[in-house]
């Protein structure tokens, strides 16, 4: 190493939200004392929300980079009900809820109506859960994706149906217990091979954006969405965010999660334009699936002296498998 | 109900702030401060997370970073020279990969300090009391800084012809150049310290009374050679390492022929033999009765002197020495581990024998001085480093304690707060101790990954042949490198982490780096996400009151 790469050493380099050592410009927005807290605390979430957490992540970034000038369309969901209980908001941006399955179709109006106005510096964001994006939603989202409307789209994963008590959804991963997969087999997780990519459906619509990240990494989530809003068209961002109650997981580990999730390369970190991917967050510290799957309750069913060890080796196939095929 | 609200709109539009979700909580995040395990560590109780913390700024940096550990210990070049480092052997870092070369930046800092002329802070008020500190090594040197600084006249009167005692004496030049030592010593003097050298005191409660002095601190040393019987001729020369480390050190150069045996294990033993080729000696041979395992010279100093060609023999001791001639006989560890003779010898060439078998201490200043204690050739002292004797305190080499130059230093600043705590009749109470910073408190996810920087060595050929320093100083950029690689355990650094990650947005950042954030209460659910991703361990949750 030559002297004047160690001194690029910045102690806990971009891996922090912050870092004194590194110039404010390269610090995240989320470091900033002037962040726009799109949105602002009192919302309803539970302790620990990934989501309430992403969609600040996001937001926030997606603020800075239209200097403010930005409208969000929400579907139905834990997002929705969380944060606007009439007649309170925690929204501190232009904000509609129309119904579970039309937010896509609404952010299209909106831009639609931008542009007949003639206004190209009001941008819009699209934004729900993953039941109202990867289910419900999902017909207007294709439209959207289809007619290249110009409106970035954010799911914000957390895997099932989490505000109406934990159902399944498209977006459940396999083995995962919720509400209605008990009765399933002879073990109550979710069944393999069912269930829906949509960074991968988004890339073969060829629009000019897809990206996935998680709550783990602001940096990489604030970069991805100042790309996207760099961009015109239709753009997708999928976000990874840990819901403590329905994934019955400890409050403060929302964040190790997406972490680890990342790391044992269930949940590919990548980037795709035109519908190719183009990069990938390489995996830092490579952990087996059980490290992540052990701090949640609905795997425990995996575990321990009734578990399934080949339940447990085939998601590890999965996760070795996103390496091989991503690069991870 | 208004007539200019739209249709089925009944409230005006409000914001969630209204809704203080602090109530669901059950436990509350909240700062701390814990101990860094280095400063734990730390004999001179140097803050040494604080002080890497500026220096990780490179730049103005350094010299806040080196006003800092000077609050403690006013010879950082000596000390990244000469202390053995036990903060980085309870470094946290070294669980991850390794150690943060503490000793090594502060030998940076101290040695910057020396190239830009940095100097000393004053004291703030005179307070009309007067000091006597016998002995102007590291540990009366020390207390001469911090009493000066607290406000008191100090006066050191020192037997020897120079100041800095086993610092000369103890420590061959090739580990600490003399203009570094000089240069320390100077700047402590120039704070107004009088110093008197050749000055033996023979009696301290006299000299207090002739002197007027308020209170003195004995810090004379452990410069006796222990001697051990052995039989020799009458031609043989042997000599005792104290005593030939203190003849070179005042430009005298012994005669120790072209063989030399040096007898004992320490860190003294092997300072002879490594001094003994430099001084041209073809074969130096250290005779000890144990094995290299349990020598209690440190690892560093054995494998230096093995590189400068110094010899050793293990398990040996010497019956006797006649015509040039050391019989030593072979030992063996028995179950214990003590060594125990075997009857079978051999014979070594020697044209000289160094003793190197410890040091005891010159206590006849302390004759007839009531209430004084000595066990085991040492005096005792209480927790506020007072001998018996009300107003005479002591520390260093002379007190039971471990004798390293750190130890002594930090007895020095021990003894000048309780000295000015008893002068000014308000005992010194040391600050309650925060808990410790351990490893598991961290999350190291977020440090990078970075090796530690190592400081050049002199080759072995030029090392035999002069006495140049033997290990070199880093260079800026790695010095600032191997700063930044400091965890700052148990104590915030402004990473943002927690402002980043509430999801309630109840973490306040107050300002700029090194501000700090507050939780605002009203809004934190208590749910831990900042303690679990604080990277150093500076959160903690406690319960609510039910």
């Amino acid at each position: 190493m030559s002297a004047g790469q160690r001194i690029r050493y910045y102690q806990v380099g971009t891996n922090a939200v912050g870092n004194r050592l590194l110039d404010p410009e390269e610090r995240t927005v989320q470091a900033r004392t002037d962040r726009s807290n799109a949105i602002t605390s009192g919302h309803r979430a539970c302790r620990g929300c990934g989501e309430a957490l992403g969609a600040r992540y996001v937001l926030d970034a997606a603020m800075r980079a239209s200097e403010g000038k930005l409208v969000a369309a929400n579907a139905t969901g834990c997002l929705e009900v969380f944060s606007t209980p009439f007649p309170e908001s925690s929204w501190q941006l232009p904000w509609i809820h129309s119904v579970f399955g039309n937010a896509p179709a609404v952010a299209s109006g909106i831009a639609a109506a931008q542009r007949a106005k003639g206004r190209e510096d009001v941008r819009v964001i699209g934004q729900g859960g993953d039941g109202g994006t990867v289910d419900i939603g999902f017909g207007c989202l294709s439209g959207m994706f289809e007619r290249n409307d110009d409106v970035l789209y954010v799911c914000y994963d957390n895997e099932a149906y989490m505000n109406t008590g934990v159902q399944r959804s498209g977006a459940t991963p396999p083995a995962a217990r919720t509400a209605n997969t008990k009765p399933i087999g002879d073990h109550p997780g979710n069944q393999f091979g069912q269930g829906k990519d949509v960074p991968r459906i988004a890339m073969a619509h060829g629009i000019p954006y897809v990206a996935t990240g998680t709550v783990a990494e602001p940096h990489d989530l604030e970069r991805k969405v100042e790309t996207a809003m760099g961009m015109r068209g239709a753009r997708y961002l999928h976000v990874f965010v840990p819901c403590p109650l329905g994934w019955g997981s400890a409050s403060q580990d929302t964040i190790k999660l997406a972490r680890l999730v990342k790391e044992t390369g269930l949940f590919p970190v990548f980037e795709a334009v035109d519908g190719e991917v183009t990069e990938v967050s390489k995996i830092r510290r490579r952990t087996p699936v059980e490290e992540y799957l052990k701090p949640q309750r609905r795997y425990a069913h995996l575990f321990g002296e009734h578990g399934h060890p080949e339940i447990v080796e085939r998601l590890q196939a999965m996760a070795d498998r996103n390496i091989e095929e991503y690069g991870l | 109900m208004s007539a200019n609200k739209p249709y089925a709109i009944t409230l005006d539009v409000g914001s969630s702030l209204a809704n203080h979700t602090g109530s669901w909580r059950d436990e509350r995040a909240v700062y701390v401060d814990r101990l860094p395990p280095c400063n734990d560590a730390c004999p001179a109780g140097e803050n040494v997370q604080a002080w890497l913390y500026e220096a990780e700024e490179g730049g103005e940096g350094y010299e806040r970073a080196w006003r800092k550990l000077v609050e403690e210990n006013p010879f950082p070049a000596v000390m990244g020279r000469v202390c053995y480092h036990p903060c980085e052997g309870a470094c946290n870092r070294g669980q991850l990969d390794e150690a943060v070369g503490i000793h090594a930046v502060e030998r940076f800092l101290g040695d910057e300090a020396i190239r830009q002329g940095w100097s000393l802070e004053r004291a703030a008020e005179p307070s009309g009391k007067r000091v006597l500190i016998v002995g102007a090594g590291p540990s009366g040197l020390s207390a001469a800084y911090h009493l000066t600084r607290l406000g008191h006249a100090v006066t050191i009167h020192e037997a020897g012809p120079m100041a800095g005692g086993m610092m000369h004496f103890g420590i061959p030049r090739y580990r600490l150049p003399r203009e570094v030592l000089d240069a320390e010593v100077r700047r402590i003097l120039d704070l107004g310290v009088e110093l008197v050298l050749g000055r033996k005191v023979e009696n301290v409660v006299e000299e207090m009374e002739a002197g007027g002095f308020d209170a003195a601190f004995l810090a004379v040393g452990a410069h006796i050679g222990r001697r051990a019987y052995v039989p020799a001729g009458e031609a043989e020369r042997i000599l005792d390492a104290v005593t030939l480390l203190e003849d070179l050190e005042e430009g005298e150069r012994p005669q120790l022929g072209r063989r030399v045996a040096v007898y004992g294990g320490g860190n003294t033993a092997m300072d002879v033999a490594r001094t003994a080729r430099r001084l041209g000696v073809r074969d130096a041979v250290v005779v000890y009765r144990r094995t290299r395992e349990r020598m209690p010279a440190h690892d560093f100093e054995v494998a230096e002197a093995e590189e400068e060609g110094v010899l050793m023999r293990w398990l040996s001791t010497i019956k006797h020495f006649e015509d040039g001639r050391l019989v030593l006989e072979k030992m063996e560890l028995d179950e214990d581990g003590f060594p125990q003779p075997t009857g079978e010898t051999e014979e070594l060439e020697a044209d000289s024998l160094v003793l190197a078998l410890g040091q005891e201490a010159d206590l006849s200043l302390l004759e007839g001085v009531e209430g004084i204690e000595v066990e085991d050739g040492v005096v005792k002292v209480g927790p506020d480093m007072m001998t018996g004797h009300a107003g005479v305190f002591a520390g260093g080499d002379m007190v039971p304690a471990e004798r390293t130059v750190t130890v002594g230093v930090g007895h020095g600043k021990q003894a000048a707060r309780n000295i000015d705590g008893w002068l000014r009749g308000t005992p010194y109470e040391h600050p309650p101790r925060p808990e410790l910073a351990s490893f598991d408190m961290l999350n190291t996810w977020y440090y990078s990954d970075a090796p530690r920087e190592h400081q050049p060595e002199l080759e072995a050929a030029r090392r035999t042949t002069g006495f140049e320093e033997v290990v070199g100083g880093l260079a800026p950029d790695n010095a600032l490198f191997e700063a930044r690689r400091c965890l700052s355990c148990g104590n915030c650094f402004s990473c943002d982490n927690c402002y980043g990650v509430c999801p309630d947005n109840a973490v306040i950042k107050l300002g700029a780096p090194g501000e700090r954030y507050e939780i605002d209460y009203d809004y934190c659910k208590g749910c831990g996400i900042c303690v679990e991703e604080c990277p150093c361990g500076a959160i903690e949750m406690i319960p609510e009151k039910a």
